[in-house]
């Protein structure tokens, strides 16, 4: 039976990512490129996912492009679908388990509803940006650190500062005040992630928490907001190394039940 | 305030190109020139010297039909005006007179005209106002809207206030304080009209409401069909009719004869919806206005239909009688409690068989919005459907992302595919 190659390309606000599926169960190659929609990203993370591979696009069966910049791709993509659908089916394929899947990508923030690895209800942000991952860059921002920090500096916190504000440009006020009080930068950080879990809750407890929780997306990378969100659910939280590429992948395995039709 | 101050009429250029009109069935026609008239009626009393009102939508338009006095729906026109992209530039008018933007749209658009900003919108043009006739059964927010709007003109307001009820049923102790208050408005609307109640004529317009609601049920009913004989989305355009001129004869003889018209979609099989149906859903709230192109976009090129909005049984209210009447003014979507609302919108759900929901989180409106998280969650608990909800406003575009909608449009018929997969797999 001839192997059947299908991509994923998931172009998200603020990062393109792809992912080469062989026979809908294999990941041959991936790639993340840091810049996301309306910008040379897509082009350059297709470009690298098919290196990777030493492929080419013709060599692909069936593409599927999603997120924010889904649209954008006609020229390439054989088909779009929402990221909704296609986080629910990645999450689905790498925990096979997931009722609930929690989303936090560079500008929205989604619950998704899982039944027997499809979505059957989702909820997502408001067009505030807060709790989001664009959030965490301006915090890490002001406070002079690196984003990818931000989980084990938030790990060393000894003392509770609470950041109330849920508005990003409110918080960023917040969180320079306390610096300016003197304020434990560990111990702000940690109080900038317990901001964003509370955030995230409200959005899910309106779909309603199931077991198993699985957390996609960018911010999923994040230590730190994983506990601080855990804590708040009161649920187990499981994510992936993959977790970045999820939508990707998703969008990937669609693309082979498409082809395979 | 006289016409020939209106301070800072738009530049011609900021009129959008009109296109010509598609052509609509008679009914839809008859409905549209309803709601011309009303707009004519009032500037022909204000050139007669006669005075014209401006009312709020749930208003009991029957008084001042049966005083023969002009009347104006400022909800009505901010619609219009938003629909005609002239919303953002009025709304920043009204912001500009210190009026916060977190208030209603509706409200910014009327009380910017109020103050003397001519739109662009020509068909929604009115005269100044010489009285205001305000019920709050439609929002809270009317209150102070009209209390401005009677103090800019130094003119009369005729309030009748309709507290919320956090109850399913209407208790006699509230229809005494709303009956109350029609006894007033009455006092104080002859003295506008210079003529005394007449109660035949009362009588007629309130028998002429009557039939306007039921031809309205009825049209609305003809979505329960599968597939439905039009878009649902035209039901927003008919609700004009509704609001404006609920008292009149024309409304009702209109509407029944789009009703009629349906009919005989339903007996051909055929429909006036520009796609073929493959998913029905409930649009909940008022539609943006501003976007109507960009709403309709995702839901046409899904094959999804509107076949329920909660204006149907909101509005379609038949009574006998000022207590009655009283009674079935309660009954609006902002004076209602959760449970009510839930058990209407539930109900045209099932009725009309939707797959899905979507719900417009309406900046505009935080009474309506606020609890429409909660009723998502009973949507989905109680009927099965999935839900999606999006960010935006009914007259001022800066709340609304095309982007993010279309996202969640698209997100939701994906789960509404795989709802009545799981569905059938089940049966």
């Amino acid at each position: 039976m001839k192997t059947i190659y299908t991509m994923g390309i998931d172009v998200g606000s603020t990062a393109s990512k792809c992912v080469i599926l062989k026979d809908g169960s294999e990941i041959v190659a991936k790639s993340l490129v840091d810049v996301g929609a309306g910008t040379s990203g897509p082009t350059r993370a297709i470009a690298e996912v098919l290196e990777a591979a030493g492929m080419k696009k013709e060599d692909m069966a069936f593409i599927l492009a999603t997120g924010y910049g889904r649209n954008s791709l006609d020229d390439i993509a054989d088909h779009q679908m929402s990221e909704l659908s296609c986080h629910a089916r990645g999450a689905f394929f790498l925990f096979p388990d997931v009722h609930t899947v929690i989303d936090i990508g560079g500008q929205d923030v989604k619950v998704l509803e899982i039944e027997n690895g499809v979505m059957v209800n989702f909820a997502m942000n408001d067009k505030c940006a807060a709790g989001t991952g664009r959030f965490l860059d301006v915090m890490a921002r002001v406070l002079e650190v690196k984003v990818e920090d931000l989980a084990d500096l938030g790990a060393q916190s000894t003392k509770n500062v609470e950041i109330s504000s849920t508005c990003t440009v409110f918080a960023e006020s917040e969180v320079i005040s306390q610096l300016a009080k003197g304020s434990d930068k560990r111990d702000i950080i940690n109080g900038i992630h317990k901001s964003v879990a509370s955030r995230v809750v409200g959005l899910a407890n309106r779909i309603g928490v199931r077991d198993a929780v699985v957390m996609t997306g960018g911010v999923a990378q994040n230590g730190g907001v994983v506990s601080a969100l855990q804590d708040a659910l009161h649920h187990p939280i499981y994510t992936s190394p993959l977790t970045q590429y999820n939508g990707a992948l998703g969008a990937a395995l669609f693309a082979w039940q498409k082809a395979t039709k | 305030m006289a016409e020939n101050e209106k301070a800072t009429a738009a530049a011609p250029e900021a009129a959008p190109v009109k296109k010509a009109p598609k052509p609509v069935s008679p009914g839809t026609q008859a409905l549209r020139d309803v709601v011309s008239k009303v707009y004519a009626a009032a500037w022909d009393a204000k050139k007669a010297g006669r005075p014209v009102g401006w009312s709020s939508s749930k208003f009991p338009c029957e008084i001042a039909e049966a005083l023969g006095l002009a009347v104006v729906y400022p909800e009505n026109q901010a619609a219009g005006i938003g629909a005609q992209h002239d919303g953002q530039r009025m709304c920043e008018a009204a912001e500009s007179l210190g009026f916060d933007p977190d208030i209603c749209g509706y409200a910014r658009i009327s009380l910017a005209y109020a103050a003397g900003v001519e739109t662009t919108n020509e068909s929604r043009r009115v005269p100044a106002p010489d009285f205001v006739l305000c019920c709050n059964n439609i929002c809270n927010c009317m209150t102070k809207w009209y209390e401005n709007i009677a103090r800019m003109h130094n003119i009369p307001l005729i309030m009748i206030d309709v507290p919320y009820n956090n109850e399913v049923t209407v208790s006699d102790s509230q229809v005494a304080y709303i009956r109350g208050q029609f006894d007033e408005a009455i006092k104080q609307m002859e003295k506008i009209a210079g003529v005394k109640f007449d109660e035949k004529k009362f009588e007629q317009a309130c028998a002429n409401a009557n039939r306007t609601a039921k031809a309205w049920l009825k049209v609305c009913d003809y979505l329960q069909y599968k597939p439905a004989p039009m878009s649902g989305f035209d039901l927003f355009n008919h609700m004009a009719d509704v609001v404006t001129a609920r008292g009149k004869v024309e409304t009702a003889e209109a509407f029944e004869l789009l009703a009629s018209e349906l009919e005989e979609h339903v007996k051909n099989g055929t429909t006036t919806s520009p796609f073929p149906e493959q998913y029905r859903i409930m649009f909940e709230g008022i539609p943006c206005w501003p976007n109507l192109k960009t709403l309709f976009k995702p839901l046409k090129a899904n094959g999804v239909n509107v076949t329920a909005v909660v204006y149907a049984p909101a509005f379609g209210f038949v009574y006998n009688g000022l207590d009655e009447m009283a009674r079935a003014y309660c009954k609006a979507p902002n004076s209602v409690c959760i449970e009510q609302g839930v058990d209407w919108r539930e109900g045209i759900c099932r009725d009309n068989k939707v797959d899905g929901v979507l719900v417009h989180y309406n900046r505009s409106c935080k009474p309506w919005s606020g609890y429409m998280a909660e009723m998502q969650r009973r949507f989905t608990k109680d009927l099965g459907v999935p839900c999606a909800g999006f960010d935006g406003d009914q007259a001022d575009p800066r709340n609304f992302n095309e982007a993010q909608y279309e996202t969640r449009v698209q997100g939701l018929v994906e789960a509404m595919e795989e709802n009545k997969k799981l569905k059938e797999a089940r049966a």
